[in-house]
């Protein structure tokens, strides 16, 4: 194998019945690199890293594993591996220290380096006062972090997080961050799922976006955002005719002169339009609106976000409760599970 | 970052490896019996409750022609309760699937048999237990054992064979149903059967035809049987059975016990490496 890729996937393919859960994927994550895999419910986010850690048989593709071929060496492919699934899989009954005890074992770590591992990831991840308390009385959060606290037992060169903060609440969201940080600087190579945009933005050296099985856009998050375009001026008006009046205005600014580039939400009265030249561009049209004699209530430049590059690949929101229906006709209902 | 991590996880395969993967799946196991209340009463008072419901509603009302139907009885109390020990080995599949543990195992490098193996083992402990609890309490309501110390260990160990057997199959339906719940229903109506229709409470004589038929060729009658004999609880001047599995109960019943495990082992191992996550 190439010893600079960790891993390495080629046109999987995976059908529940009816569902197309991925439909040709390809994935490369260099070693040390992170790789973050976005995408709303029902993408096939699970699905990948499922087949990924050999606990689903694709129906198509084959994949490379820190040097372990998927298919004809999954014990190996397990060798190198750490998982945190989607659903915090650790023992109830069991002690925080115990489980974790267990998972070495597992392994193939002798007792004593089973425990040494334990003691240390329970410090690291805030959980040694609760050590020797079963399960039963920890919060999701601290589940969580224990689960995620499994997968790095035996210091695997590879690991899948498959949606790690999810129910965590901001600070214990902010913590995780750092110790996958810290994961990463010590060169382990991580591919991560999240329906964040902001987590993939803040961990993932690349990006990609997968809807319905396929991905749909790669790139770092950089280049995700200049695909969607640079920077933008959003400028909210005062009245709802205001805002027509106001893309006469703001057009002649804009980078293609087109109308159809300007992005109207008029629900909130704003308006985005991709602009070049920065601070001179807002205040030519600051000049200008002044001119028209037109009020606005709020404008600025602003880089786009991954939820800008989200709407502009799938043409629909990342989620459907944030959608605004005023703007979003062509939404497509997301799968249930 | 050019350089990879070096690898510190050991290589894993071999025997050494798969035994000790069993042991710590076991072990698991067992703190699980100790640590759950509702299992630990379980595995204490139902055999308990066994015993002394036997002993005292049926054992008194029937009477056996030169021995007591009592000291009968225990050795069908023994195999009903041990085969109901498979439903155990059951549900804590079902739960560990359900659970999503079973997914954690399934995705670390360890052997694929010893979930499986580990989880058969602990009910063979769970099964002792019950046995040492039930003879204790025989012995108190007058259960005697009437042979040799070794023949009586011979016939606990044949049951505990035969349990062990039966958890294989368990297991295997486990892997196969969706909820814990189904499990207990579902081995139920199999186990219930299997364990009346046979020469557990009543000599398979005073059954009608069919049913006589079915209870003598029954692997559930022959571990009774054997364990009987080896009791020395069959009381003087019983018939000679004439079906040849009640007549060598012992091998009739290692037999069944290496059938079931040749088939229900690979069946479940196999069944256990594809599951789904649920
Ligand atoms: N075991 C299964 N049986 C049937 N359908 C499944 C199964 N697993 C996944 N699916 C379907 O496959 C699709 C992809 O699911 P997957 O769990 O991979 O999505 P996801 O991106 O992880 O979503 P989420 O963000 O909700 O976790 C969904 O439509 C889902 O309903
Ligand atoms: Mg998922």
């Amino acid at each position: 194998m190439n010893s600079t890729t960790a891993i390495e996937a080629h046109g999987l393919a995976k059908r529940f019945g009816e569902v197309e859960a991925l439909s040709g994927l390809d994935l490369t994550v260099p070693t040390g690199g992170v790789l973050g895999l976005l995408g709303p419910n029902g993408a096939g986010k699970t699905t990948a890293v499922s087949i990924l850690t050999t606990l689903l048989e694709p129906d198509e593709g084959e994949a490379t594993i820190a040097g372990a071929d998927l298919r004809t060496e999954p014990a190996l492919v397990r060798q190198r591996i750490g998982l945190s699934g989607q659903y915090a899989a650790v023992d109830e009954i069991l002690t925080a220290t115990e489980n974790l005890v267990m998972v070495g074992r597992l392994y193939g770590l002798d007792k004593k380096t089973a425990r040494r591992r334990a003691d240390e990831l329970l410090q690291r991840f805030r959980l040694d006062d609760a050590a020797d308390r079963p399960l039963k009385g920890f919060s999701g959060g601290m589940r969580r972090r224990l689960d995620l606290a499994a997968a790095l037992v035996a210091s695997p060169p590879v690991l899948f997080l498959d949606e790690p903060t999810t129910g965590l609440d901001p600070r214990s969201r902010t913590e995780l961050w750092d110790v996958i940080r810290e994961l990463v600087a010590d060169g382990s190579t991580l591919l991560l799922t999240t329906q964040y945009l902001e987590e993939a933005d803040q961990l993932a050296d690349e990006i990609v976006v997968i809807d319905k099985g396929r991905a749909i856009a790669q790139g770092t998050s950089d280049e995700l955002k200049t695909q969607v375009g640079g920077e933008r001026l959003e400028l909210t008006t005062a009245t709802t005719e205001g805002l027509d009046r106001a893309v006469d205005v703001v057009l002649p600014h804009t980078v293609t002169g087109n109308r159809d580039d300007i992005e109207l939400k008029p629900a909130s009265r704003t308006l985005l339009a991709p602009v070049t030249g920065g601070i001179t561009a807002l205040s030519a049209v600051v000049d200008d609106l002044g001119q028209a004699e037109l009020t606005i209530t709020d404008i600025g430049l602003r880089r786009p976000t991954l939820d800008d590059v989200f709407m502009t690949l799938t043409g629909h929101d990342t989620s459907a409760a944030d959608t605004d229906p005023a703007e979003e006709p062509t939404a497509t209902p997301e799968p249930t599970r | 970052m050019t350089t990879s991590n070096p690898i510190t996880i050991p290589e894993r395969s071999g025997l050494g490896a798969t035994l000790s993967d069993i042991a710590v799946i076991a072990q698991r196991n067992v703190i699980k019996i100790v640590r759950v209340p509702d299992v630990l009463v379980f595995v204490l008072l139902s055999p308990i409750m066994f015993v002394l419901l036997f002993a005292y509603v049926f054992g008194g009302s029937i009477e056996i022609e030169g021995g007591s139907y009592r000291e009968f009885l225990i050795a069908g109390t023994f195999a009903q309760t041990v085969a109901f020990g498979a439903t155990f080995t059951g549900a804590g599949i079902a739960e560990d699937m359900q659970k999503g543990i079973i997914n954690r195992f399934r995705s670390l490098p360890m052997s694929r048999i010893a979930v499986l193996a580990g989880r058969t083992l602990s009910d063979v402990i769970y099964n002792a237990l019950s046995l040492i609890i039930m003879s204790l309490t025989g012995l108190l309501v007058g259960w005697r054992i009437r042979g040799s110390i070794l023949e009586a260990l011979a016939g606990f160990l044949l049951l505990l064979v035969f349990a062990y057997a039966l958890s294989w199959i368990m297991a295997y339906v486990a892997l196969n149903v969706p909820s814990p719940e189904v499990i207990a229903n579902a081995s139920f109506m199999v186990i219930f059967p299997l364990t009346f229709i046979a020469n557990t409470f009543v000599p398979s004589d005073n059954l009608p035809g069919p049913l006589k038929v079915f209870a003598e060729w029954n692997p559930v009658s022959a571990v009774t049987q054997a364990s009987r004999e080896f009791f020395g609880n069959i009381p003087a001047g019983t018939p000679e059975p004439t079906a040849w599995s009640l007549q060598n109960p012992a091998i009739y019943t290692l037999l069944w016990s290496a059938l079931i495990v040749a088939i229900f082992a690979p069946l479940a191992v196999r069944r256990y490496g594809a599951a789904a996550k649920n």
